[in-house]
């Protein structure tokens, strides 16, 4: 597209100056909201949207939707629960068995859409359904609760100061933005966003590529289920419930066209501070929650326009 | 890369200054803040309470803020406290959609120094100083078995359609009516249990299924607000109205169609306004120190005496509502 070959950060940079922006203004004005404590407690709760947030930017940019990840993340924290308190399994057991049939579950995702060519969209939204559905089925809508304390680390707990959750959000981050930089088959899922029949006939596995991409997404399904588990020490089927749009927000304010070919993990990342910079600074502000929906709202409607905008005068000029 | 730099000055300039900045914790004027916390917003049972709550903070001159999560979600209630928590405030009211994933965040108000009660629904004991209980959970469960035996008839099969399984009052309530259950009418049943998650429509499908799944049904308990109207309406669209009785906890102005119309006979509740002013009457008192572990009873404004039991404040025994009363109230 002939807005990111002029000038390949511009979007992240106005994303970054919205991001000084709002949080001068909260810094001014938001009490409380300078505190280090309230800036590392930004990082916990951005941590699981953020997860699920990277392999959907890559799922995004390859011109699919993965509708399912947040429903993943419920049945993988049902799954959690039930394995640990049927006294089945030791809980680190019990988190591993979930991240990996998350990962299994992205994996059948990526075969209905890439072997049976069920288009994402319609393939990710029956799943969601099944997902949630067999989450609360599992579990009968009961939440699990009373596991160990040493469990509670990952999700409340701190290393070297910052919350644990940022040493596997940022290491996650950069290994897939490095990903969709450099590696070969993090540049094909540009090609294929850009065009599946071009890259299919240059020899990209096309296939290959999207079964690795939805299964990437389960698996940071099965994570993020472990990490908001450990958080809210609660297994409960509504983990993630209704985070979908949430995600899509991010990566779509990052930058990423929903049509596919452009999108970067830096730009989600930014988006997802900036959110998250606006929801702790309304909190701190006493505003009352139904302004935070509006806000995002209105901060993405903002992005598209001037995105349209933006290549409307390009395509002119 | 550019972005990743502006970031990184981003979070240098965020990181780097380590002041207290900003107008911290419970005011310098010295007037009490209580912070009131539903289960979620925009449902008339905590409309009510909101009503109730404000004219208490006016004859206290305590500044109220009512607020709740847009879902009824346990993890955005706690990123609205851990935000009260970094602001300050003198109490925090809360009504927690899971009382024990509630708990930790409680727990660090509490050492905070602010004075944390929940109302409406319980957390873990530890986690809070008081309790303000609208009835006790023994007199709600009784008086609700007992209108559905008038509704129903003794030997009833009945179903619940609950608020979502982790709310603690919901659950008390629950249990309550299966000990007296068995006790009072021991013909009578509960066949079966479903969440409805605060969403009406979720309540009237629910029910809709319940009346599929068991043809003998003679009885539905809507145990919330928005639980009863759902399966009131299910019920009537079903065309069983008087074969199916449907009753529960609801306010009047929400179930006044349903009364008029015959599907719902009686309901129950207490006056969510009068638990909305209680809880701001409590948490002032906590403040001043009137309400102590030892108090056995306080003197709240309009309500006058209220009974203190142990960590639990008593708004009173619930209410009957019906045709010849329904039209008294307007919340």
């Amino acid at each position: 597209m002939r807005g990111t070959a002029l000038l390949p950060f511009r979007k992240e940079l106005v994303l970054g100056a919205l991001l000084a922006l709002l949080s001068a203004v909260m810094w001014r004005f938001a009490p409380g909201f300078s505190k280090p404590s309230s800036l590392l407690g930004m990082t916990r709760y951005m941590a699981e949207v953020g997860l699920l947030a990277l392999p959907m930017t890559a799922i995004i940019i390859s011109g699919g939707i993965d509708l399912s990840s947040a429903s993943i993340m419920g049945l993988c924290a049902v799954l959690l629960g039930v394995l640990w308190q049927g006294a089945l399994l030791p809980v680190w057991a019990a988190c591993t068995v979930a991240v990996a049939v998350g990962g299994l579950l992205g994996l059948s995702n990526g075969l209905v859409i890439s072997r049976l060519g069920v288009p994402p969209l319609i393939a990710t939204l029956a799943t969601m359904a099944v997902f949630r559905g067999a989450a609360l089925g599992i579990s009968k809508a009961n939440p699990v609760h009373g596991f160990p304390e040493g469990f509670f680390f990952i999700g409340q707990g701190q290393a070297a100061g910052l919350p644990f959750q940022v040493w596997i959000l940022v290491p996650a981050s950069v290994f897939a933005g490095l990903y969709l930089w450099r590696a070969r088959g993090g540049r094909s899922v540009y090609a294929i966003g850009a065009n599946e029949a071009a890259a299919a006939f240059s020899g990209i596995p096309v296939p290959r590529v999207k079964m690795l991409l939805y299964g990437a997404s389960g698996l940071a399904g099965g994570l993020a289920a472990v990490v908001y588990v450990s958080r809210v020490s609660t297994a409960k089927a509504d983990a993630g419930l209704d985070w979908e749009l949430d995600v899509i927000t991010a990566v779509v304010l990052g930058g990423a066209s929903i049509t596919g070919g452009t999108g970067r993990i830096a730009g989600t990342i930014l988006a997802l501070l900036i959110i998250q910079v606006l929801r702790t600074g309304m909190n701190l502000l006493a505003l009352r929650s139904a302004w935070q929906l509006i806000a995002v709202g209105a901060i993405l409607a903002a992005s598209v326009l001037v995105d349209r905008l933006r290549l409307r005068g390009a395509a002119a000029g | 890369m550019r972005c990743i730099l502006l970031a990184a000055a981003a979070a240098v300039f965020l990181g780097g200054c380590a002041d207290d900045g900003g107008g911290l914790a419970a005011d310098s004027t010295g007037t009490v803040t209580v912070t009131v916390i539903t289960k979620i917003q925009g449902i008339e049972y905590f409309n009510a309470a909101e009503v109730g709550a404000r004219r208490a903070a006016e004859e206290l001159g305590v500044e109220l803020v009512f607020d709740g999560p847009t879902e009824n979600k346990v993890d955005r209630q706690i990123e609205m406290i851990d935000g009260w928590i970094t602001r300050g405030c003198d109490v925090l009211a809360v009504s927690p959609n899971d009382p024990v994933a509630i708990a930790p965040v409680l727990r660090k108000a509490l050492a905070h120094g602010i004075h944390v009660i929940t109302w409406d629904a319980d957390a873990e004991p530890d986690a809070r100083e008081f309790f303000v209980n609208q009835a006790s959970i023994d007199a709600i469960g009784v008086a609700l078995v007992d209108v559905m035996a008038e509704l129903a008839g003794p030997s009833a099969k009945t179903a619940i359609v609950t608020g979502s399984m982790t709310a603690a009052n919901q659950n008390a309530w629950m249990d309550a009516m299966r000990a007296y259950m068995p006790k009072a009418f021991p013909q009578m049943s509960i066949v079966d249990v479903k969440p409805s998650e605060e969403d009406q429509q979720l309540a009237f499908r629910v029910t809709q299924d319940l009346l599929k799944a068991y043809p003998e049904l003679d009885g539905v308990f809507g145990i919330t607000s928005v639980a009863l109207p759902g399966a009131a309406d299910a019920v009537r669209q079903a065309g069983k109205t008087g074969r199916v009785a449907v009753t529960g906890l609801s306010t009047p102005g929400t179930m006044r169609e349903w009364v008029r119309d015959g599907t719902v006979g009686t309901f129950v509740l207490w006056n969510p306004v009068d638990l909305g002013y209680l809880t701001v009457y409590a948490g002032r008192m906590l403040v001043d120190g009137t309400l102590t572990p030892e108090t056995t009873e306080i003197q709240a404004g309009e309500l006058g005496t209220i009974e203190v039991c142990g960590d639990e404040v008593l708004l009173g025994p619930p209410m009957r509502f019906d045709a010849s009363n329904i039209d008294e109230f307007d919340f």
